[in-house]
């Protein structure tokens, strides 16, 4: 008996990269919710994976209260990760956000779709540097 | 739906007085639908020996998936009896590749220098698909194709029919970077296409040590395969895709670490070989529903 959706190949072995990585990323699926980030963002986001589970793109769009380098904030459609989906194109930032921890940190963004077969867009991956981590 | 094995060894045919319970002949299985369709899934060397049972006044389709185009599946077409017929409809279908078609790939290995004729000049004339990512029907099958991880594009298979499936992933590493028992059934490879399947012919390449030392190479674990097998709730697990240094007691070794992993849960694990033949009798309600829907 089948009851399992398997999510795309591509979008699991984005997991799996990001899972083992030290780089913090972000892995969001073609819906734009947020399947999965790993151990390093955790650190940055100041909260687990385990603690939130998925995010919709409203939830995890609007709960790290970015602002730009003016300090204004960055509306939710010109994030990176935002442009990757819906644009289907890569996209850079640099903002500060407050953690779920309630620590604002400096990061630089940088986002980008994944694509499986020819055109067949099935997420999209952002990647973060602090820009000044703690010593 | 009967599936005859013809070559479950991985890698490079291995022939010789270690390897006879189990067979030398690298992938082939031969799959007979019920409204005699024939099917083989991949073409190592074990399709050297399937080409010479065919009967050809009664097999003039065939039905060829490759799960991917390393050598060892796909280093006995060329030796494959059909391929020579030219009054055989040969399909060869295969895992796409965004750079180049299926046909432009295989020809790499069938022409010169590789091989001494061009694929054009061969008297059958394939004709070559790329597998649709999803389910097509074919004969009295529905056929299933997924990507799964392994080195470059690999697809696994499941074949169903009259309630019954077998599942295809000869090479294939889902523990790759993962502890399978940690991850949720959605997130693993090749999840989609055994879930639930009465049989699963599954790469057991390697002991834990072995696959310490090749990690990322594609294939798995004799632990790896009994977790993937219990977590997709397969009837049978066939072990396949044995490593061509395993000797038959070797083998055997590695069953029976198997079947304690696999504990007493439905009937357990058991090597494939040479001459392996698995009949699925149709799901009687499944049948009885279908003959309802077409009258």
């Amino acid at each position: 008996m089948e009851k399992t959706q398997q999510r795309n190949l591509v979008l699991i072995l984005a997991r799996e990269l990001a899972a083992n990585s030290a780089t913090p990323m972000f892995v969001v699926d073609p819906d734009g919710t947020l399947v999965f980030f790993n151990e390093p963002a955790e650190q940055v986001l100041g909260r687990t994976f385990a603690e939130t589970g998925a995010l919709g793109p409203d939830e995890w769009g609007a709960m790290f209260s970015p602002l730009g380098t003016d300090g204004k904030p960055i509306p939710i459609d010109q994030l990176p990760l935002t442009k990757a989906m819906r644009d289907l194109q890569p996209g850079h930032l640099e903002m500060t956000i407050t953690g779920m921890d309630e620590e604002r940190r400096k990061i630089a963004v940088t986002a980008f779709p994944l694509f499986a077969r020819a055109n067949e867009f099935v997420g999209a991956v952002a990647i973060f540097w602090e820009a000044n981590p703690p010593g | 739906m009967r599936a005859r094995v013809w070559g479950c060894r991985g890698s490079l045919a291995s022939p010789g007085p270690e390897t006879v319970r189990y067979g030398g002949n690298t992938s082939c299985v031969e799959v007979r639908l019920s409204d005699g369709t024939l099917i083989v899934l991949d073409a190592g060397t074990g399709i050297r020996p399937f080409g010479l049972s065919i009967d050809p006044e009664r097999d003039k389709t065939i039905h060829l998936f490759l799960s991917h185009l390393h050598l060892d599946h796909l280093e006995g077409l060329g030796f494959f009896g059909a391929l020579w017929r030219p009054d055989v409809d040969l399909h060869i279908w295969g895992p796409p590749s965004p750079l180049r078609s299926l046909e432009q790939r295989i020809a790499r290995y069938l022409s010169p220098p590789l091989f001494p004729v061009h694929l054009s000049d061969i008297p059958s004339h394939p004709k070559f698909h790329d597998v649709p990512d999803g389910e097509f029907p074919l004969g009295s099958a529905i056929i299933r194709a997924q990507p799964i991880s392994h080195r470059g594009p690999t697809v696994g298979y499941r074949l169903m029919e009259g309630g019954r499936s077998i599942a295809y992933l000869p090479d294939h590493e889902p523990a790759l970077g993962v502890d399978l028992n940690e991850m949720e059934p959605e997130w693993i490879s090749g999840h989609g296409v055994a879930e639930g399947a009465d049989v699963l012919f599954h790469d057991a390449q390697y002991t834990p040590a072995e696959y310490d030392a090749r990690i990322g190479w594609g294939h798995s674990s004799v632990e790896h395969v009994v977790s993937f097998g219990l977590l997709s709730g397969v009837k049978q697990l066939v072990m396949f895709h044995h490593d061509p240094l395993h000797t038959d007691p070797e083998l055997e070794s590695l069953l029976a670490r198997a079947t304690d992993l696999w504990g007493g849960n439905d009937s357990g694990p058991v090597l494939a070989h040479e001459g392996m033949e698995i009949e699925l009798v149709p799901d009687a309600a499944v049948e009885q529903l279908q003959t309802r829907l077409q009258q």
